[in-house]
């Protein structure tokens, strides 16, 4: 019996007994509620999902009919949840940056300024913030009727913001064969004046090619009149403006309030990020010369992003997960597709399985995306 | 939202002991009570909120006293509990609540799938919409291209997307959780119309800054009959919830009231007798008091003072009878005979 003493041997036993209860507790919470279900006649299982939803979804991702299933409507709240965290996410890290870096300058007033833009958003509820942009730009701006008309084609109003809307009528496929090539070898060429760079210490004009590579196929083509593009112009109808793409206020207030609590997170990472950069670097990048601004981002910057990293996940996970308040101000996204759903099919404890494993799962891939990236980023020590 | 997952888990958790509950008739089992537990709306003016004394008003927490008060012949020996629109049929099938008495439309989806019976109809409702007089819309089909406001709430959004469907026009739907961004966004210009349930809208125009600015538009496009549900399976429970419902009917008929209640038991009427138990034993028949119809009407009234008192013209809602009234006033409320 000597392995009973054994500490890896104990070490594993704790841990499979550990494993054992929580599946056997799971399994028996779910065999009861299954059976108790189906002895009070009460319809369970997912069959719900391909019967016709029957409600519209006006602010849909992916196109949606009344007449399509239950099952796509959770697709384009899912679809929706994806579409306005992600945007929330790169505003909210490029505005963040800013404001990080604003942070740490030497004039007192723009540091301030920082300061106090970082503590109003981090210590009060998004929630609050987010009836405070919906309700600002419900009351501040006119009803649609008296829509303000900024530009000919573009108007304001609280249902939002109308503009024209480009419809691509031929020459789509080439088109987007064109950027692709050309985002292929602007990505290659920078890669190439890099290499040459690091080698011979003298710069290039990389960076310009690299942009005409992009740009370049793309322009000529249209020059050219490969693309037929026609202009679906809003027109007043009876009630409000027909046609054209509209940016609706529930998504503006729901993209502006994660926005922003993204850009103090990620300010105050940044900061941290900055401040835990070597003093040394400064002094070293200082005596070869080199301005504070370059400093800043040849030098400190991309020393920071190692330490940035880690915590910046944490706030990606936040700001999806912060997406379902989304609810509170009319923005159909998952939660609010799935509510409608439960409360015409009944069926609630499967509709809440569904978008808790939603939920999971997409957490679970920003952890993994952005883990894959730290460790490419990471020092590697031989 | 956090809200609605804790209450998802405690019905998920309510459902695997739901097991223990079921197996004694639900009679039984608020008898040993001591007190009946009824599922209500969170806070609905008119149907089920809480006075400034803490006292849970209007037209559904009266349902549960009359049942209570026919079970314990005291209408007050009732638990409230505030239900989700989301766990509310979860709440009853798991045993927290005996009755649910919330506002609640009977589809025959409801009736079949969820394990529930429905009760007779208290009040026949419909969804309608309401618009600003501004924008001089005499009908709900004129609306096409209009952006809706409305709750996520129960078939409110699929009736709305049907009728839009029916008269092949678009609309732009905007849906909220909250009722008061609801109507804020209504009041604001966002959207041109709001639905929901007729009386519904009678309360949102009444807390309007302006009510006279707003009106109700005549389509009623669905039915809305709304009534008490009960766990599926129990038919003793189950009469005894729809005898109390009906004997509110019945009183209003035979001109019962709170106030002439104790009077009415020398009636010479048989039909009265029999109702109130001064003569044959009709409360025995399904396991109560024999005074159960006396003890309702004392401590409710019958069904037009619930109503009046609740919801009626002299409250803040102001609905008229309408198809509530009595089947003899061009009503839909009627009674079977009881005897």
């Amino acid at each position: 019996m000597a392995f009973l003493h054994d500490m890896r041997f104990r070490a594993y036993f704790y841990q499979v007994v550990a494993i054992g209860v929580v599946i056997l507790v799971g399994w028996t919470m779910f065999s009861t509620a299954s059976g108790n279900l189906a002895k009070q006649n009460i319809a369970t299982g997912f069959d719900f999902l391909s019967r016709p939803a029957g409600f519209v979804i006006t602010e849909a991702a992916i196109a949606f009919e009344a007449t399509d299933t239950v099952g796509r409507a959770i697709l384009v709240g899912i679809a929706n949840t994806v579409k306005v965290s992600l945007l929330a996410a790169i505003f909210g890290t490029l505005l963040g940056l800013a404001v990080g870096i604003a942070r740490m300058s030497r004039n007192p007033l723009l540091a301030r300024l920082a300061l106090v833009y970082v503590e109003l958003l981090r210590n009060v509820p998004l929630l609050l913030y987010l009836f405070l942009w919906y309700s600002l730009i419900i009351l501040i701006l006119p009803p649609v009727r008296q829509a303000l008309n900024l530009l000919p084609g573009v108007y304001l109003s609280n249902s939002g913001l109308v503009v024209p809307a480009a419809l691509v009528e031929s020459g789509g496929s080439a088109l987007l064969a064109c950027l692709l090539g050309g985002a292929v070898a602007a990505f290659a060429i920078r890669r190439v004046s890099m290499r040459k760079r690091v080698a011979t210490g003298r710069s290039n004009h990389g960076g310009l090619i690299a942009t005409a590579a992009f740009v370049l196929p793309a322009l000529l083509l249209w020059l050219a009149g490969g693309v037929g593009i026609s202009w679906d112009f809003p027109t007043a109808g009876k009630f409000r403006l027909t046609g054209g793409l509209h940016v609706r206020p529930e998504f503006v207030a729901l993209l502006f309030g994660l926005a922003l609590s993204v850009s103090a997170n990620v300010a105050e990472i940044v900061r941290a990020g900055i401040q835990a950069v070597n003093k040394g670097q400064w002094e070293a990048a200082a005596a070869l010369g080199l301005a504070r601004g370059k400093t800043m981002r040849l030098v400190v910057l991309p020393q920071a992003l190692r330490i940035i990293i880690p915590p910046l996940t944490n706030t990606y996970l936040t700001v999806f997960k912060n997406s379902s308040l989304a609810i509170a101000i009319g923005y159909p996204d998952l939660v609010m597709v799935s509510n409608t759903v439960m409360n015409q099919t009944g069926q609630a404890i499967e509709t809440i399985a569904i978008f808790m494993g939603v939920y999971l799962a997409l957490s679970i891939a920003i952890s993994l995306l952005m883990n894959w990236y730290n460790a490419h980023v990471a020092l590697k020590e031989r | 939202m956090k809200q609605a997952l804790l209450s998802i888990c405690a019905a998920a958790l309510g459902l695997t002991m739901a097991g223990q509950a079921s197996a004694a008739g639900t009679l039984e089992t608020v008898k040993a009570r001591g007190k009946l537990v009824c599922g209500v709306s969170l806070a609905t003016p008119g149907f089920a909120a809480p006075d400034d004394k803490g006292r849970m008003q209007g037209f559904d927490a009266d349902i549960c006293r009359s049942i209570a008060a026919a079970v314990f012949g005291d209408g007050d020996k009732v638990e409230f509990v505030p239900t989700n629109i989301n766990t509310r049929f979860q709440a009853l099938q798991s045993g927290e609540i005996d009755v649910l008495s919330r506002q609640t439309t009977h589809t025959f989806s409801r009736d079949a799938s969820l394990g529930l019976d429905f009760g007779p109809t208290v009040f026949y409702d419909g969804q309608g919409l309401m618009v600003a007089k501004s924008l001089g819309v005499a009908s709900a089909k004129e609306l096409t291209e209009a952006a809706i406001c409305t709750l996520p709430g129960t078939t409110t959004a699929q009736n709305i997307s049907d009728f839009f469907r029916a008269i092949n026009g678009k609309f732009e739907l905007v849906v909220f959780e909250s009722p008061d961004e609801n109507r804020a966004a209504f009041y604001s210009g966002r959207c041109e119309a709001i639905t929901s349930d007729r009386s519904d809208l009678a309360s949102i125009r009444a807390v309007a800054n302006n009510p006279d600015d707003y009106v109700v538009l005549p389509e009623t496009i669905s039915k809305e009959p709304l009534a008490p549900a009960f766990r599926q399976n129990d038919s003793n429970w189950g009469d005894i919830v729809s005898w109390s419902v009906w004997l509110l009917m019945a009183a209003e008929e035979k001109g019962i009231t709170q106030a002439n209640v104790d009077e009415m038991l020398k009636s010479e009427d048989p039909d009265v007798q029999r109702m109130l138990g001064a003569t044959e034993e009709l409360g025995k028949m399904l396991g109560l008091d024999n005074n159960w119809g006396h003890s309702i009407i004392k401590s409710v009234g019958n069904y037009g003072e619930v109503f009046e008192r609740n919801v009626g013209e002299g409250t803040r809602l102001g609905l008229t009878r309408g198809p509530n009234a009595l089947w003899n006033a061009g009503g839909l409320i009627y009674s079977p005979p009881i005897r």
